[in-house]
């Protein structure tokens, strides 16, 4: 990044002090021992919002820091790096983007300073089959003339165990059949939601919601089907870039604990870096995390200047950053050998994270495919 | 405005001005071709040997060089004003071209390292674009392994006498001065008894044979040295300190090859869309080949990865003396942007990509098919891609080095 502002500094360099000193990766592995339910500790969120991060991107005038992307990136880098669980992507990164590119004015004024609060955690309810794909979506919210039923389930709902609120993406139907997709806000406490906690192999809070015919009033509706499709595109947008910086951090810190190990582990009577074969491995990684870093960067930064190529920088950023997390993760675990292999060990941590944010948003080849397809070939 | 910006704009318009009067017109988006094209078999002569003469006596070929030395003594953003107006009437400036060696690498390092008497000698001829300088570096035995090179050098009276034998040597055929490193102590560490000579070309003691390669004709020649001289006051830097010398003249070398260059400029239009000229599409517009769309897709997005990080590392060099880490993986990720590009060409024109000559193909598919063969020589050149990983491996992540012994 060219030089960073004098706050973007500060802020990087409390999320950096911050993550090393209280949220070491020793207490993401307590999390997962203790078996929290909602998928984090409560304290690590109390902090978050104590730093002021969880309005870090609303605008002023609703209670937050007004900040962009690219300095929102560099906390997420550094959170990425230690594992540390959190709503603060799902809510206050998805969440808010949702309601800042949707809903009336009163209700950007009810939610966003809750976000911004971490008081409501409100989080996008997207994905119904085991792949993404938003073009496909099922659910179905009826349009009646007191308001409006939404049916149908969704998977994999981001920190949906502690969710106070979903934004559901589903499609409208006037009553003369099925129209575009809208969003619509639900408490989690409405007749007709139910919820299930989804065991994942990253031990976050995952969950599966049921919304069987829940009555919502018509100002649930945060988009209409004639702007709904825009309004998720630059929610996945946001959702999407600001998940490949966390990946980013991720992959940089596996590829520093490889590095350190291949200076400190002897074989042979030597280093085992010094061998050509894990040399080169290792000159090969860095050379991706450097790219990868590019794309990342510039994705953010496309996004705060609203640029045109803006979709293609997301789609590449996220390409490129689960391209190298998935083998970043895999050579943790290989260039480690058998101490990478046990669960004492932290690596398989990072090799369970990043498969699943891999997946996430569509993985390389969904984005690869996007790429290409807004390339017109 | 400030003072800077209003001396600009009139540094602009007397450029312009200049222009005006000295470029001649015929020569206009005529490219390098007048002054005998990459491989600089033509004599310069006319209105392409005129404009070399006007420009080198301005400066104006080496801009940011010392005008005591012939350079025309401008700063950063007076050389851009300068490139901008002549790209805007269609001008180029041939002297890089002409210099051979002398302005990408063998100038800046005599400049950095040679004595007052050398740069005096050796600078001007350089920016008139009158002398042209090659590089002796690598020998049949010394390629990757530089250090192991085995021309000698041997103290004889006022000179030195000079024999063995260089390959790869671009444009010897045709330079008037080499710039070669040759040994000078062999009872030593190898890198610590090597030596950086300057000779004269046209002299009874050097035989250049030009190479054919597998693209056909070449700039490469074998050099042969045999009581070769060189003068007692053209040795660049210490004696025996030549490993330093060489290397720092690379590093030039590696900074003017960092870009990503199509290995043909004459196959134009996006890559996907003559891809889809060869292979064609299916109804929604998707390239015919679903696997090769994934592949180009994958090339087109490093490829961008890769102009993201250079633009990244111009940025950040910006009020930052010390060079970003990341610059170390340009060569190997340009190599690649090439490569992957002309292989996956070559891949999509199926048999149209296939043909050496004959009215059977375009110019552009035979255009393309040499640039491809010369393009693998991208990997080899200026540090292999093995050697890149090596200095990565061992000057940006501090690993011990265990294959390039001294």
């Amino acid at each position: 990044m060219a030089a960073l502002s004098e706050e973007q500094r500060m802020i990087k360099d409390q999320a950096s002090a911050w993550v090393r000193e209280q949220a070491p990766v020793s207490t993401f592995r307590a999390m997962r021992d203790q078996d929290v339910a909602q998928g984090f500790f409560s304290e690590t969120w109390q902090a978050m919002i104590e730093m002021g991060w969880t309005g870090l991107v609303v605008p002023e005038t609703y209670g937050g820091a007004g900040l962009g992307y690219q300095t929102l990136g560099l906390v997420l880098e550094q959170l990425g790096r230690n594992l540390v669980a959190s709503p603060l992507y799902a809510s206050s990164v998805v969440g808010a983007a949702a309601l800042m590119h949707s809903g009336s004015e009163d209700q950007k004024q009810a939610l966003l300073p809750k976000i911004a609060d971490g008081g409501r955690l409100v989080v996008l309810a997207l994905e119904e089959g085991p792949r993404h794909n938003p073009s496909q979506i099922m659910c179905r919210a009826e349009l009646t003339s007191s308001g409006v039923t939404l049916s149908g389930t969704k998977q994999f709902v981001m920190e949906g165990s502690a969710a106070t609120d979903f934004v559901v993406a589903a499609k409208v139907d006037h009553g003369a059949g099925e129209t575009g997709v809208g969003l619509f806000l639900v408490a989690c406490d409405t007749p007709g939601v139910r919820r299930h906690a989804v065991k994942t192999m990253d031990s976050r809070g995952y969950a599966s919601v049921t919304f069987n015919d829940v009555a919502l009033d018509l100002e649930a509706m945060l988009a209409g089907p004639d702007t709904g499709q825009a309004v998720l595109e630059a929610v996945l947008d946001v959702a999407t870039a600001a998940l490949a910086a966390e990946m980013l951090g991720t992959a940089a810190a596996a590829f520093d604990m490889t590095l350190d190990y291949l200076k400190t582990r002897k074989q042979f009577g030597q280093v085992i870096g010094g061998f050509q074969a894990l040399g080169h491995r290792a000159a090969g990684l860095y050379s991706e995390m450097e790219l990868t870093r590019s794309c990342v960067e510039a994705a953010l930064a496309a996004l705060d200047n609203d640029a045109q190529d803006a979709q293609e920088l997301v789609a590449l950023a996220k390409c490129k950053a689960s391209e190298f997390l998935h083998e970043m993760s895999s050579q943790l675990i290989q260039i480690h050998g058998g101490i990478g292999m046990t669960d004492e060990f932290d690596a398989g941590f990072y090799l369970k994270r990043a498969r699943v944010l891999e997946n996430a948003l569509g993985n390389a080849a969904y984005h690869r495919d996007r790429y290409a397809k807004l390339l017109n070939f | 405005m400030t003072e800077q910006a209003i001396n600009l704009d009139t540094f602009r318009a007397e450029v312009a001005g200049w222009l005006q009067e000295n470029f001649p017109e015929n020569l206009k988006g005529q490219g390098i071709a007048p002054f005998g094209g990459v491989e600089g078999d033509r004599v310069v002569e006319g209105d392409a040997a005129l404009w070399r003469d006007r420009l080198a006596s301005r400066g104006w070929g080496t801009p940011t060089w010392p005008a005591d030395l012939g350079g025309g003594g401008l700063n950063h953003e007076e050389a851009k004003v300068l490139s901008e107006e002549m790209h805007h009437v269609g001008a180029i400036n041939p002297i890089p071209l002409l210099a051979g060696m002398g302005v990408t690498m063998v100038g800046p390092t005599i400049m950095e390292y040679g004595t007052e008497d050398q740069k005096k000698r050796h600078i001007p001829g350089i920016c008139s674009g009158k002398v042209r300088w090659c590089l002796g570096y690598s020998e049949p035995n010394a390629g990757s392994d530089l250090a192991s090179l085995a021309t000698k050098a041997e103290e004889n009276g006022d000179h030195w006498l000079i024999n063995g034998q260089k390959v790869w040597t671009s444009g010897a055929d045709i330079s008037q001065w080499c710039g070669a490193l040759v040994r000078t102590d062999s009872g030593v560490k190898k890198r610590d008894g090597i030596s950086f000579l300057m000779l004269k070309m046209d002299q009874p003691g050097v035989e250049t044979r030009p190479i054919k390669l597998i693209a056909g004709a070449s700039p490469f020649c074998e050099t042969f040295f045999n009581d070769a001289r060189a003068e007692k006051d053209d040795l660049l830097g210490a004696l025996n300190d030549g490993w330093s010398v060489g290397k720092r003249l690379l590093q030039y070398e590696r900074a003017s090859q960092t870009g990503a260059r199509p290995t043909s400029n004459k196959v134009s239009g996006s890559l996907q869309s003559l891809a889809k000229s060869y292979v064609g599409e299916t109804a929604t517009g998707e390239l015919a080949d679903a696997d090769l769309r994934v592949r180009i897709a994958d090339h087109l997005m490093h490829t961008r990865a890769h102009g993201l990080t250079i633009a990244r590392i111009t940025a950040e060099a910006k009020g930052n003396p010390e060079v970003s880490a990341a610059a170390s993986i340009l060569k190997n990720s340009a190599t690649r942007v090439s490569q992957e590009r002309a292989e996956l060409t070559l891949e999509f024109m199926g048999h149209q990509g296939l043909g050496w000559e004959g009215d059977d193909f375009s110019e552009d598919e035979i255009e393309h098919v040499r640039g491809w063969l010369g393009g693998k020589a991208i990997s080899i050149y200026g540090g292999s891609f093995e050697i890149q990983n090596n200095i990565i491996a061992k000057n940006i992540l501090g690993l011990p080095e265990t294959t390039q012994k001294g």
